[in-house]
């Protein structure tokens, strides 16, 4: 059996000796008789690791690794280059904890400041915390950041429904109020219901562009709205498409979140994934999380520090704005080295997916039966419509080593295309989905 | 060192290049002004950030004895395994038939997790610790409310407890009503009595609590508090004392928060991402989660649920890491582990009391809490200086200055991992700052000296915030 003490029987007894005690039993007096387990835990023995290793070895081969993954709907299969692992592995950056002592963590605070850095060129925000759990938690802690005496918030158009989802916990256990303005029959917000839907009660809106659908957002709209009406604006981005789109800054966000996962993180089915959350300074005294500034130390080097701690919980306990302690800093991390490594060739990433999505959505909906379901402007994420039972499209196409479209209902898929498939592998997939649709 | 965007000085370089697509590029109808990013060789950006991971220290560098954090080893076998392709290429949404390995995984670490703590059913979907309080005191707050018991708005919170404690009752709209310690540091029975009323929803507690005791009184505590109507709530920060010693679900409680990044070996990543499982009793499954994992789980799981916390099913290649340490461990290591936890603080302890006051001198569990309280009020010499002090030894100082309710707290949790060398070098080092206290203070009020950079200036870096880069 595996164990990763160092502790030799003659250790335990020293040590025993010096604490005055007879046995490590007696260590646990404390523990009344009533509650103290006399019978192991109902967990098999102990193994070696290299028994362990062959038993997850055998366990991860029951997951099917699909060659050709068509679809995202907030997780996305980007190329993660094997430089990336190899750096943020190492385990420095691995085995530490949050940076609370600055004289030996430059390279964790520093590393976070870039991240800092990444995310504010992104979104065109001012200010970054050092990121929450997901993208979801980041929607939903931005609630919190908008919300004071009006504890009412306006979900518009087709926001992701995980993170809706998400949203709505944290407001039914904060007792905020949600409303959603539901998208219009072209997939996008429907301004004029949103104009009509904040009142005097609303202290924010969401929005989210690419939407849910892919759909691109007229985001200048809505911030010319919120603008006026004097509510914030909470901006729901991709990183992939920031690279591109105009930014959240410049289309008026008080608040710029999203989800992280596609810079470098593996889809790991479902998790860990990075939360990212900026802001514009006027907002700084209500950002949840860590953030890391710029300094000097005391023999007048340059020095990163974790910084503006009067918000959070270890000081302000119950009046904190929320409770993250630990965040997603390895994920951050990643996101961090991933956008150095890829440098300028990132918005080719964004390029090559936006194109690489249009070629195949043009060629799919060129087959008798599909059509694109929202005519406006996408990214990388489109809807179809079409004949076929979608579920048993998608079994077909998994045999042919391909994760097909999510399914919105029976006839309806959500597909996404990153840079990641080559155009032969795209190719292949029409051509099965030519068969099974002639084959109707 | 230079930030990142300080060595993009030639245009045009670039570390990785896509290859050529061979298709028409598709044009937005609008774009945004090029995005600075920076423009680095592959090899200078693998410089850069070695060379930042050689300015940063974890428990693979030495002694990490952070109070509350449980920095034990990681072990490398976790991470080969949450390394495998067929865990990390995996789509959240893709067919169950494609993905019988991931659900093993998660029913077997679900199925153990609920025998350790001796809850009922868990779900893996909180990020972390505190992400595990908010969820569970939501699944307090959800109990009530169905059992229409409308005036239960308090959380009773001991004034030992970690501060995200009361920060997530109160973001579950509870109102926090503090408990205060009595002379152990544990829960003030007394005091505990006068504060339960018809409004109270639940306490919630640490134990072994934040000193580093566990608290005698616990079933009382549990009684108490039941028989007021409220709820218990397990902040698992501690579990390494108690693993296969005894059970929150036999002490009482009816909630329960575990850190995998802490109790069961996943790294903390230089501060996430974690893993925070909550279980809890039958009466409460039907609140948890959607999407729970296990495989003996009450039939109405989740089927009043809270909702969801997070996207998709929650941290799972951190989940990975500790289901990877319980399969290896077994129940025997993971006993072995709590016994040698306590067996080591019990031992650091022995070797410094003599010099440094603790704050409550008895048998303590897996950490115990020394007060430089008197030192600062003889020598000017504080509990950060000694910390400080720490670092010029390679050592990451214990958690300064936590609980609250002691002063000048230095907390020291070596966990089970480390050695009895190990432990004598870090109780010389402390041993040698203690004679500088009365014959060189100010070398105290200086350190460190070795380290890359000497102390920071916290408030320039609050009242001037630069919190990104500025071309
Ligand atoms: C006692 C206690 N409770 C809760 C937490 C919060 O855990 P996390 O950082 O995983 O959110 C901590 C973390 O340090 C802790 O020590």
């Amino acid at each position: 059996m595996a164990k990763y003490t160092p502790h030799t029987s003659e250790d335990v007894r020293d040590m025993l000796q010096r604490v005055g005690v007879e046995s490590v039993k007696d260590l646990f007096n404390d523990v009344d008789k009533s509650i103290r387990r006399t019978e192991p835990l109902n967990i098999p023995e102990g193994v070696s690791q290299f028994e362990a290793y062959n038993k997850f070895k055998s366990m991860a081969k029951k997951n099917v690794v699909i060659d050709t993954i068509l679809r995202g709907a907030g997780s996305y299969d980007h190329f993660i280059p094997p430089t990336l692992p190899a750096l943020v592995n190492r385990s420095e950056f691995l085995t530490a904890y949050t940076p609370y002592q600055p004289e030996i963590s430059q390279g964790i605070l520093q590393s976070i400041f870039e991240y800092q850095s990444y995310m504010c060129m992104l979104t065109g925000m001012d200010i970054s915390n050092a990121s929450v759990y997901d993208g979801a938690t980041a929607c939903a802690e931005a609630m919190h950041m908008c919300c004071d005496k009006k504890r009412k918030m306006i979900i518009a158009g087709a926001v992701n429904p995980q993170y809706t989802a998400v949203i709505e916990t944290y407001a039914t256990a904060g007792d905020f109020e949600i409303v959603c303005v539901p998208e219009g029959s072209n997939g996008k917000i429907d301004l004029c219901a949103l104009e009509n839907a904040i009142d005097d009660t609303v202290a924010g809106v969401y929005a989210q562009s690419p939407n849910y659908f892919g759909l691109i957002e007229d985001m200048k709209a809505v911030g010319a709205l919120t603008s006026e009406r004097k509510v914030k604006f909470v901006y729901i981005f991709n990183p992939v498409a920031a690279a591109l789109l105009p930014t959240a800054a410049a289309d008026g966000a008080d608040i710029a979140v999203g989800e992280g996962q596609p810079l470098g993180i593996s889809m790991g089915f479902g998790g860990p994934y990075l939360g990212i959350m900026t802001c514009k300074t006027a907002m700084q005294r209500r950002m949840p999380g860590r953030i890391v500034g710029e300094t000097v130390d005391n023999r007048g080097n340059k020095a990163y520090v974790l910084t503006l701690q009067a918000r959070e919980q270890h000081i302000r306990r119950e009046k904190a704005l929320s409770s993250i302690c630990s965040n997603e800093a390895h994920c951050a991390l990643t996101a961090t080295v991933y956008l150095s490594l890829m440098g300028k060739e990132f918005i080719n990433v964004a390029k090559q997916s936006v194109s690489k999505a249009h070629y195949f959505m043009e060629r799919l909906t060129a087959i008798d039966g599909f059509t694109l379901k929202y005519k406006g402007e996408f990214f990388h994420e489109f809807v179809t419509e079409c004949k076929l039972n979608v579920a048993k499209l998608n079994k077909r196409l998994l045999k042919e080593g391909c994760l097909g479209g999510l399914e919105l209902d029976e006839r309806t898929l959500l597909w996404c295309v990153t840079e990641k498939p080559s155009i032969e592998q795209l190719d292949t997939v029409i051509k099965v989905i030519k068969e099974v649709a002639s084959c109707n | 060192m230079q930030l990142i965007f300080e060595k993009s000085v030639v245009n045009g370089r670039r570390a990785l290049t896509l290859p050529e697509m061979n298709i028409a590029e598709y044009k937005l109808p609008e774009y945004r002004e090029e995005i600075d990013l920076p423009e680095v060789a592959e090899i200078d950006v693998v410089r850069h950030y070695t060379g930042l991971s050689k300015l940063a220290h974890g428990v693979d560098d030495g002694f990490y004895p952070l109070g509350s954090c449980t920095m034990k080893y990681n072990p490398k076998l976790n991470e080969a395994v949450a390394a495998f392709e067929g865990f990390t290429a995996i789509h959240p949404t893709q067919p169950k038939e494609t993905v019988r390995g991931w659900t093993d995984a998660l029913n077997m670490l679900s199925d153990y997790l609920c025998e350790i703590t001796g809850m009922d059913a868990i779900t893996l979907q909180p990020a972390a610790g505190a992400h595990g309080e908010f969820t569970g005191m939501q699944l307090i707050k959800a109990y009530h409310k169905y059992n229409k018991d409308f005036g239960r708005k308090q959380i009773l919170v001991p004034d030992s407890a970690h501060g995200t404690n009361p920060a997530s009752a109160n973001m579950c709209g509870f109102e926090i009503v503090t408990v205060p310690s009595n002379s152990e540091g544990g829960v003030d029975i007394e005091a505990l009595k006068t504060l339960v009323c018809e409004k109270t929803a639940g306490l919630m507690l640490t134990n072994p609590n934040t000193v580093g005791l566990f608290d005698r009184n616990i079933t009382e505590i549990c009684e108490i508090v039941h028989k007021a109507g409220g709820l218990m709530y397990y902040d698992g920060a501690n579990l390494n004392a108690v693993m296969g010693i005894c059970r929150p679900g036999d002490m009482g409680f009816d909630v329960v928060h575990l850190n995998l990044h802490k109790t069961f070996s996943a790294p903390h990543g230089g501060g996430g991402p974690g893993c925070g499982p909550v279980g809890c009793k039958k009466a409460l499954c039907k609140f948890l989660p959607l999407g729970v994992y296990g495989s003996k789980l009450p039939k109405d799981t989740a089927s009043k649920s809270i909702g969801k916390v997070k996207s998709f099913g929650g941290n799972f290649l951190v989940a990975l890491r500790s289901a990877v340490y319980i399969v290896t461990l077994g129940a025997d290591g993971l006993l072995d582990a709590s016994e040698l936890a306590v067996l080591n603080a019990n031992y650091l302890l022995a070797l410094l009391k003599d010099k440094y006051p603790v704050a409550y001198d008895r048998i303590c569990m897996h950490e115990f809490v020394l007060t430089a309280e008197n030192i600062k009020h003889e020598t000017g010499v504080s509990a950060l200086d000694i910390s400080k002090a720490l670092l010029d030894f390679g050592i990451h100082p214990p958690t300064m200055y936590f609980p609250l309710i002691v002063h000048e707290a230095l907390m020291f949790e070596p966990t089970e991992t480390e050695s009895k060398e190990t432990l004598e070098y870090a109780a010389d080092a402390m041993l040698k700052i203690y004679d500088k206290l009365y014959t060189n203070p100010q070398e105290l009020h200086d350190a460190p000296i070795s380290t890359a950079i000497g102390r920071v200036d916290e408030v320039q870096a609050a009242r001037h915030p630069v919190l990104k880069y500025n071309k």
